[in-house]
């Protein structure tokens, strides 16, 4: 009794030497879809399963995160985050940065965690780093709602340019991927992705305005440098569509055309060394 | 090229290796930077990249053509190394061929091992939808056997605990219950029959050949010969990445056998199959030998049996036993022995330097039942350190023609087979 699709019944694989840059087989990707759910779903629960406090981790991270550096930045640095209350200020950009930082982490680890799948089975590999962006979903949602809770006991009122974050946290998951697409190729060959990962992470938490407010004065130039943290415009816009205040403005495009470079690269040096990674992980 | 009576053809595969790839994975940016300013002083002279990436590389396959009707179980047949694994690779396109082109029609179903991407912490319901999502099952094809699959894997009770507390016989039976009622129409299957006792590898065996039996295209790879024989019609016979030969099955095993491709009876550790744990012991052969002294996998149970295990020492050790478990095929243990257990032998060798040995033990005739058994081989300091350790080394049968109470055709149960003394005394006369 075989049941299989009739689109599947008459697929041909080819098999041959694989050459050049490919680009992503989006069919095929669409017909591996419940994959990425599996592995997503694997990647959810396997993370909560073993730890004591469970999914406690995921409410406890954020509030332990903003009370911390409210502490530090507000009372002790006694840096002005303007008409916001400083743990607003902090959680509105704490969320899509951890979306983006936990993302980057975890896609840049998944091939090398998922060795014992490349050397067994076929399936595009680029659904191993994409299930470990969309696995960081779950801890966004519940730090979501963290946040709107914030808002309603600091009585900020929530409108419908809210709805804007969720561009925006697409934009985070995007150039989690770029870069996790970049590392995680990287990290088959050279395992010191893994050891310079927690650096990069901190860097880049650093010049993106998540625990300060953007100073950075009117200087086109400086100001078109900054943006080409595409991060940079993800955190601002997200703080804009709760809070309001200064409206992405045209440096948004420079953090857009950074985003789609590395993307676009990120796919094609994935892609290009796929073909060893069986060989070589 | 296609032509659609053709499940599979491939033309001239052959699938290249950096030697040393395993080390490969442990290169870091700095040997990097070092080769490629290597490379960079290299540019004014003389390409010699031809004579070198021969040096450098070895073919696993090379020049590998076949094709396979549909509807037709192809069995692979090889010893270890000769390419057996890396043609199912290439074929499940878990890597992609270095030169030569192939063609498979229809959905491919790839089982190089039972259990991939099993997670411990899972249960046994929820591995159930991973590992069919992972082999390529949808959704609603595993809703629709998830009964059938937990039937046949026997573990209905503990569906719902995670597979970590299973026992490796459940874990196993699990992870091919799902495997075997993936159905796509080409079916690729690597030695997954070489593990779990003895009803289980009945119980797989079964059910591939129903599989075969259903129209579908198989290729099967296996040690079993008398497993190629039964699944198979056809079977190609490998070594050294090439195909020697296309046959009908009984006689490609049969070429196999008698070529010396296959030393049943003799094992060997190639470098990459030894755990680094394992240094300064070094396992290089474990061998069968019968009576008159050759290798062989099937002995007399009236002939004294011989075991030969060859190994090297990089460095002294102090303390070590070299010795092997004796099981029967379904994992019963019938005895354990190491080669200090003489006392005079134990005085002697309190340590040994570095060097090759040879450690020989003789079971004497009559002894074991007739059937099937196994030799686990194990090198160790008692509550120091375990340096090396292989349960499945060899496995070989035993013949009972001619033992004590054969002269009635029935199966004496028990895995030995003693020639005891007995007497009978007349006590009366009634």
């Amino acid at each position: 009794m075989a049941t299989v699709d009739s689109q599947t019944a008459n697929q041909t694989v080819v098999l041959k030497p694989a050459k050049g840059w490919l680009g992503v087989d989006l069919k095929e990707l669409w017909y591996y879809r419940e994959l990425v759910y599996f592995l997503t779903w694997r990647d959810i629960k396997v993370r909560y399963k073993q730890a004591a406090l469970g999914i406690a981790w995921v409410i406890l991270q954020p509030l332990i995160t903003a009370l911390v550096s409210t502490f530090v930045f507000s009372r002790g640095l006694k840096i002005d985050s303007g008409s916001l209350p400083y743990p607003l200020f902090v959680l509105s950009a704490y969320l899509p940065w951890h979306l983006f930082a936990n993302s980057l982490t975890k896609s840049s680890s998944s091939l090398v965690g998922n060795a014992n799948l490349i050397t067994k089975v076929y399936f595009p590999r680029i659904i191993i780093p994409l299930a470990s962006v969309l696995s960081s979903l779950l801890d966004f949602f519940i730090s979501l709602v963290i946040l709107l809770i914030a808002m309603v006991i600091y009585k900020a009122p929530i409108t419908l340019t809210a709805l804007w974050i969720i561009p925006f946290s697409v934009l985070a998951m995007i150039i989690a991927l770029a870069v996790g697409l970049w590392f995680s190729a990287l990290n088959v060959q050279y395992r010191d992705v893994q050891q310079i990962l927690p650096f990069i992470s901190q860097i880049w938490l650093y010049i993106t305005p998540v625990l300060y407010p953007i100073n950075i004065g009117n200087n086109p130039i400086f100001k078109a440098i900054y943006n080409l943290n595409p991060m940079v415009g993800v955190v601002q816009g997200f703080r804009w569509a709760l809070f309001g205040g200064t409206q992405p403005d045209a440096t948004i495009w420079i953090s857009g055309a950074a985003i789609l470079l590395l993307f676009i690269s990120g796919i094609y040096f994935f892609r290009r060394m796929e073909k060893t990674f069986a060989d070589v992980v | 090229m296609m032509n659609s009576d053709y499940a599979i053809q491939v033309k001239g595969i052959g699938k290249r290796y950096r030697i040393g790839a395993a080390q490969e994975r442990s290169d870091t940016l700095r040997d990097l930077i070092v080769s490629q300013v290597g490379k960079a002083r290299g540019i004014f002279q003389p390409r010699r990249s031809a004579a070198r990436s021969d040096h450098n590389h070895i073919w696993a396959l090379r020049d590998v053509s076949f094709d396979v009707k549909k509807g037709q179980a192809l069995g692979i047949i090889g010893r270890n190394g000769a390419g057996k694994s890396t043609l199912l690779k290439v074929l499940s396109r878990v890597t992609d061929p270095t030169e030569g082109v192939g063609e498979l029609r229809g959905r491919v179903g790839s089982l190089l091992e039972v259990g991939t991407g099993f997670h411990p912490e899972l249960t046994g319901r929820e591995n159930i939808y991973l590992n069919g999502a992972i082999l390529g099952m949808r959704k609603k094809e595993i809703d629709a056997r998830y009964d059938e699959i937990v039937a046949f894997s026997e573990v209905d009770q503990f569906i719902d605990t995670p597979v970590k507390r299973y026992s490796s016989g459940m874990y196993l039976r699990l992870a091919f219950a799902v495997a075997a009622h993936l159905e796509p129409e080409i079916l690729v299957v690597d030695e997954v029959l070489a593990v779990g006792d003895a009803d289980f590898q009945r119980k797989c065996l079964g059910k591939m050949s129903d599989v075969a039996q259903q129209g579908r295209t198989v290729l099967f790879v296996s040690h079993n010969m008398s497993a190629i024989q039964r699944l198979t019609e056809e079977s190609i016979v490998l070594d050294k990445g090439k195909v020697l030969l296309r046959a009908p099955s009984a006689e490609a095993v049969d070429f196999y056998l008698n070529r010396g491709l296959s030393k049943l009876g003799e094992r060997f550790w190639e470098h990459d199959e030894i755990p680094v744990t394992a240094a300064p012991f070094r396992p290089l052969a474990i061998r069968l030998l019968d009576k008159n002294n050759t290798v062989s996998d099937s002995v007399r149970s009236v002939d004294p049996i011989t075991i030969e295990i060859e190994y090297q020492l990089e460095a002294e050790i102090t303390g070590l036993r070299v010795g092997y478990y004796l099981n029967t095929s379904r994992g019963e243990a019938v005895f354990t022995s190491f080669d200090t257990d003489p006392h005079d032998l134990f005085n002697e060798y309190t340590s040994r330097p570095a060097g090759v040995y040879l450690s020989r033990c003789t079971i004497p005739a009559n002894t074991l039942n007739e059937g099937r058994f196994s030799i686990g081989i194990n090198a160790s300091a008692y509550r120091i350190k375990r340096y090396f350790q292989d349960d499945q080394a060899l496995s070989f049968s035993v013949d009972a023609s001619g033992a004590p109470g054969t002269q009635w055709p029935e199966p004496r149960p028990g895995a030995v087979r003693p020639a005891l003394d007995w007497r009978i005394d007349r006590k009366g006369t009634a």
